[in-house]
């Protein structure tokens, strides 16, 4: 009950803030986030941490075919359902100074994109992921094609173009992978997800089915080279727009290699590990070669975020513990952590029109609180001890590295390189002198605090007291793998 | 490192551990969030006031353990964090390693801090001073306190952060922010080295935990120069060849001078800069099990010495000269643990620590009465208004020239004299390190305190010997300096060497391993008095030169822009090193990224990806040739289409 | 099968099928041939009835009265479809004060 509450509540609440004319539209989703959050928050206390799935409704939908509408939770979609929950209220309080024309609209969006987030996060049948899957695309492309910048028509074309061309090789495979399972007593087949898991395939079969999927999840996450959607989309998309890209959506795609590919197709994954971990390190470096040089903000956050989930991709297809686990805390991390440095140059563009570097500085010097937030997220994002990134890059480095110790040290340049580019940006940006853009830069707003705060909790909770989230998502970890491995 | 790590029940003592690095990490949340808030005073007791606790404490640990027959004890907070059979505590370890090191961090660390309540008293950033200050003391306590791989890894990660801030610290100019920047990335590139460190003895060890991995290093059979403990041992010292500063990754430290002098004395001489001695001696029996490796050690750590002592004969900036000799101080170290002398190692770190602690706080005694001038082409006389820096400035100068009774002379000579045992070469390279270092360092104290005085009028108006904050750390570091050699007398004075016998027992497991290479080298008296014969000789012989040019001849460097003798100018500008790695590593990344970017980002992957979709578009515009909006035609081709399809199926189907 | 009034038999099925076949071709080629949009619109009328009419000799034939019922249907949805279409091409004439379908050309991107 808790799951299928999750799951309309925003869309229930999207109806309302549609009702809602002007200002107002903006306070009920706000308040209607946090009580999603609310609910999670409630289904986190009363989860058992061990492997099922819990939460669970399975009710027919097309029941001829075997097609259920079958939702619940493990501890690996629990978590992803926390970083929503947790991300959208802050996401929707950061744009409380904007003023955004036909809120309502605006609103409504957003929390239609949270259903569909949650949806992904808890379908356990190929046809429902792929539906929340595809609805999750269309608030997106909305907000961003509507409430864009200057280019937004092209490139959220492009984006959505995109990923549907990536969604329905995804879909061409659940239909193959749905005739290949076998049925009940009601229907032929099934496409619910352990149904999936019990299939056996040859390994050529799985082979191509492994790219039918990975082609989906590679662009949404996305992994070189199918990534040049992205660095545009997030800076054209309006800040709320890209922290939801960046910040979850992005996960949607990492989620469906550990839910819908390793435990899918394990042979055809024993195939292309090494290919995937091959393209997943040559992002890590490329996205971070290519952020050093970068000028606009948000470009540069966009090309780091293409590093920092290359790691987190390799991590999760060396199939060890630490590598998933690794990137489970990841997800989780980079989702903080980008919303917050988003945020923060959402502030600074607020204040000054200008996102470039060169006419950035020295705004330290009037805004204390700001720029020690902005630090915190900073060395969070390079993985600092004890802030949430270390944990999640240590794991995954340990699990590169015992995959492959070539891998491993290769993919650890993203320690040097990832300081490399944001400490430059940092000393850019808020080191030096004033120039004319940051001239009398006043420092963070309460509601700005309001926003940056819990974030900066999280930063440290993950960073000293990761096992509160790794023990919610080891026992469903654990099973996944020993299905890997049947 | 002793086989038997006790458990530790005793609460009252486990509350005690954590509060040494915790008290400083107080101090520092009280002081980073009341940054502009609180009085001056408050801040500067509170940042004093913390680091003093702790070093109470620590002497308290120290007495405790020392009277509870030295054993060694983890305190285990709690289990940070686990994931299938890695296994992080949260963890604190003592031992004797730590307590000396906590002994010598606190304790120098809290002189700094008073020293600079008086330094820093002028400048706005008074808050954000101690509040970093305070953070680099518990991050530095977490590094020598931590009871495995990744609690060191925490600490160390974390003074390079407090370094990065301190040397930035005013930030408003660029070159201080480069020279910061600089700092934080190389240390990374020493920090993925230990990274890779940890994950393989991890690997090979199945835990990071000091006690566990030791032992079973220590159990393993075949071990001993295997390729798994040099790749370790070898990727471990990649980390400190970072942290402390070594040929290839030396180059941070000259330019960390940037930062406030105390945070020079502290982190960049005293402290953080061991860590890289204190990691390699931690893990003794890893390096032990390495012979290979140690070889290496001990060859980089000669080439530092050398090289760095060669460019510190003709800089002119104080700092900058003291900076060169630290590294190659710190070469000296590494030379000597890569003789496996590792007790002379420590303790060359700890009355390093004294002197060059001590010279620092001069030089930023010296550049505080000077108006923040630091080339010394315009001091010189100094020693008549400051006569209390100069005293100590000169016991500080005679301590690192080797000059009995003074700290270094006993260090220096242990060390050596260790290293004419393993190799006589290496002896000889050190020897003539150590020449150099008298003779620049004779040259900075002439250059600075003797003389006239060449400063502008301006300058000589101000000129005033620094408050009482200042000068009695000076005065402590100078005693330190004087008789901080006396806990490690030769054998040749003393049966007793006060400090190995103190540090013996960690390295039990590395007598177990390697026995054959921990032996202790034997000396007779008479190669050891002619060895520290030797090393006076020389000293004074530098010192007697220096003296002849800088005082006699009153020789000043030439100012910038003459044209110097080839070799000089290639050490007055530092072998060009900066200039190579600028060309060499700096130049390629950015060219690669802009070229990453602007052609194989945006022609060539961008490009295959619009390609799919101009074919599209091209294939529209073909097929759309047949969309010519006349119906008529749409319904001719329909009913042409159902013939020719009725007709296929009733002649062909 | 046995109920089928004799009198339809007196004209065999394939006669209907000639003559519905005939009808729609002769609606066929009206559509494809003229221009006039009201003529195009009752050839278009005139397929259907062919198929109409088709309909309900089979469906008499075969005693199956499905057939005769999609029938009615048909006619029911045809008068609709008339209405509209008529009134389209009246708005089109009044628009264009032409019935022509060749100057109709709109239809393209």
């Amino acid at each position: 009950m808790i799951t299928a509450l999750l799951l309309f509540w925003p869309a229930l609440a999207a109806l309302l803030v549609l009702l809602i004319k002007g200002e107002g539209a903006k306070k009920v989703a706000f308040i209607a986030t946090l009580v999603e959050f609310a609910i999670a928050l409630f289904a986190t206390v009363n989860f058992v941490p061990d492997a099922t799935t819990q939460f669970a409704i399975d009710v027919p939908w097309v029941e001829r075919a075997g097609i259920g509408f079958s939702i619940g939770m493990d501890g690996i979609s629990l978590l992803m359902v926390l970083l929503t929950t947790f991300l959208v209220p802050l996401i929707v309080l950061s744009s409380f100074k904007h003023d955004y024309k036909n809120p309502h609209v605006f609103y409504a969006l957003v929390l239609f994109m949270q259903t569909g987030l949650i949806g992904v996060f808890v379908a356990m049948d190929a046809f429902l992921f792929y539906f929340f899957w595809e609805v999750a695309l269309i608030p997106i492309y909305f907000i961003a094609a509507i409430w864009g910048g200057a280019r937004r028509i092209p490139v959220t074309f492009k984006f959505f173009v995109y990923t549907i061309f990536g969604s329905l090789f995804m879909l061409a495979a659940f239909v193959y992978l749905y005739f290949q399972t076998a049925g009940t007593e009601l229907a032929a087949h099934s496409s619910n997800v352990n149904a999936f898991y019990q299939l056996t395939m040859d390994s050529a079969t799985q082979s191509w089915i492994f790219w039918f999927l990975f082609l989906a999840f590679a662009i949404k996450m996305p992994v070189f080279p199918f990534h040049t959607w992205q660095p545009d989309t997030y800076t054209e998309s309006p800040t709320q727009a890209t922290m939801l890209l960046a910040g979850i959506m992005l996960k949607m795609g990492i989620y469906g290699v550990i839910r819908w590919l390793l435990p899918v197709v394990p042979l055809g994954v024993s195939q292309w590990a090494d290919t995937v971990l091959v393209l997943s390190i040559i992002g890590i470096i490329y996205g971070s070669v290519i952020a050093i040089r970068q000028h606009d903000l948000k470009r540069l956050i966009a090309y780091s975020s293409i590093a920092h989930v290359g790691l987190i991709s390799a991590g999760i297809f060396t199939l060890n513990e630490q590598g998933l686990q690794g990137g489970m805390i990841q997800m989780l991390s980079h989702g903080i952590n980008v919303v917050g440095l988003f945020f923060i140059i959402d502030i600074i563009f607020r204040r000054t029109n200008t996102r470039e570097i060169s006419n950035l500085g020295g705004i330290t010097q009037t805004t204390p609180a700001l720029s020690i937030v902005f630090l915190i997220l900073l060395m969070g994002s390079i993985a600092l001890p004890l802030t949430n990134g270390f944990i999640g890059e240590f794991l995954l480095l340990s699990g590169v590295f015992q995959y492959n110790y070539i891998f491993g040290a290769v993919a650890g340049m993203t320690i040097i390189l990832a300081a490399v580019y944001m400490l430059r940006m940092f000393q850019g940006v808020m080191f030096g002198t004033k120039s004319e853009a940051t001239e009398g830069f006043a420092d963070l707003t309460f509601h700005e605090k309001a926003v940056l705060i819990p974030l900066v909790i999280m930063v440290f909770w993950i960073g000293l007291f990761p096992n509160t989230f790794l023990s919610i998502s080891e026992p469903a970890v654990g099973q996944l793998l020993s299905i890997i491995n049947r | 490192m002793q086989e038997v790590v006790m458990p530790f029940n005793n609460q009252e003592m486990a509350l005690l551990c954590l509060l040494v690095p915790l008290l400083p990490f107080i101090g520092f949340l009280i002081n980073g969030l009341g940054n502009r808030k609180l009085p001056k005073a408050l801040v500067g007791m509170l940042g004093s006031g913390t680091v003093l606790a702790s070093f109470l404490i620590s002497v308290y640990l120290f007495i405790d353990f020392t009277s509870n027959g030295s054993r060694p004890y983890i305190v285990d907070l709690y289990n940070w964090f686990t994931v299938g059979s890695l296994e992080i505590g949260f963890s604190f370890m003592i031992d004797q390693l730590t307590l000396l090191m906590l002994l010598m961090v606190t304790g120098i660390g809290f002189l700094i801090h008073v020293y600079s309540a008086g330094y820093m008293s002028h400048d706005e950033g008074y808050g954000k001073f101690f509040a970093y200050l305070n953070l680099f003391m518990f991050s530095m306590l977490v590094l020598v306190m931590g009871s495995n791989y990744v609690m060191m890894f925490v600490g160390w990660e974390g003074v390079g952060l407090c370094s990065y801030l301190l040397i930035g610290f005013w930030n408003k100019n660029h070159n201080y922010n480069n020279a910061a920047k600089k700092a934080f990335i190389m240390n990374r590139i020493g920090d993925l080295g230990f990274l890779l460190a940890i994950f393989l003895i991890f690997i090979t060890f199945g835990s990071v935990s000091f006690p566990e991995v030791f032992l079973s290093a220590s159990q393993m059979s075949g071990m001993t120069d295997s390729g798994v403990m040099i790749a370790i041992t070898m990727l471990l010292f990649v980390g400190a060849m970072g942290k402390s500063a070594q040929i290839p990754l030396f180059t941070w430290l000259p330019d960390a001078m940037a930062g406030p002098t105390p945070v020079s004395a502290l982190i960049h001489a005293a402290t953080m800069v061991t860590a890289g001695i204190y990691m390699v001696l931690r893990s003794n029996v890893l390096y032990v099990l390495a012979p290979t490796t140690m070889e290496f050690v001990a060859i980089i750590g000669l080439i530092t010495a050398l090289v760095a002592a060669t460019i510190g004969l003709a800089q002119n900036d104080i700092k900058k000269v003291l900076a060169y000799s630290t590294v190659s101080q710190l070469g000296f170290m590494f030379l000597a643990l890569g003789v496996m002398a590792f007790s002379s190692s420590i303790f060359h770190v700890l009355t390093h620590a004294f002197f060059k602690a001590l010279l620092f706080l001069g030089a930023g005694s010296v550049i505080h009465a000077m108006s923040n001038e630091q080339d010394i082409r315009n001091m010189g006389g100094l020693r008549k208004w400051l006569p209390i820096t100069f005293i100590t400035f000169l016991i500080g100068t005679l301590a690192i020239s080797g000059i009995p009774p003074f700290a270094g002379f006993f260090s220096k000579d242990e060390l050596l004299a260790h290293v004419y045992e393993h190799n006589k070469l290496m002896w000889v390279g050190g020897l003539l390190a150590s020449f150099m270092t008298a003779f620049y360092m004779f040259r900075l104290l002439f250059l600075t305190f003797f003389g006239k005085f060449r400063g502008t009028e301006a300058q000589r108006s101000h000129l005033h010997e620094s408050p009482s904050s200042m000068t009695i750390p000076l005065i402590v570091l100078a005693i330190l300096s004087t008789i901080g050699g006396f806990i490690g007398l030769p054998a040749v004075f003393s049966d007793t060497h006060t400090l190995g016998n103190f540090l013996s027992p960690i390295y039990d497991l590395a007598r177990r391993a390697n026995g054959a290479a921990m032996e202790a080298p034997h000396i007779d008296h008479a190669t050891e008095y002619m060895l520290m014969g030797i090393s006076v000789v020389v000293s004074l012989v530098a010192i007697t030169i220096a003296y002849v040019l800088y005082v006699k001849k009153e020789t000043v460097p030439a100012p910038e822009g003459t044209r110097l003798s080839p070799i000089h100018n290639l050490i007055y500008n530092k072998y060009y090193i900066d200039e190579i790695y600028d060309t060499v590593f700096v130049r390629p990344v950015m060219a690669l990224s802009t070229a990453l970017h602007r052609f194989v980002d945006v022609v060539v992957v961008d490009g295959i990806v619009n390609g799919f979709g101009k074919l599209v578009m091209a294939f529209g515009r073909v097929l759309r040739q047949t969309q010519s909006g006349v119906t008529g035609f749409y319904v001719f081709v329909m009913v042409a289409s159902i013939v020719l399809i009725l007709f296929l199926n009733f002649f062909i189907g | 099968m046995n109920q089928m009034p004799d009198v339809i038999r007196t004209i065999p099925l394939e006669f209907y099928l000639y003559f519905s076949t005939a009808l729609f071709a002769i609606g066929v080629i009206g559509v494809l041939t003229r221009r006039n949009a009201i003529v195009i619109f009752m050839c278009v009328e005139l397929m259907l009835n062919a198929v109409n009419l088709l309909m309900v000799a089979l469906s008499s034939y075969r005693s199956d009265p499905n057939g005769q019922i999609f029938v009615f249907f048909i006619m029911a949805v045809a008068a609709a479809e008339v209405t509209v279409g008529l009134a389209i091409i009246v708005m089109i004439y009044r628009n264009i004060r032409s019935t022509d379908v060749q100057l109709m050309n709109y239809l393209k991107w």
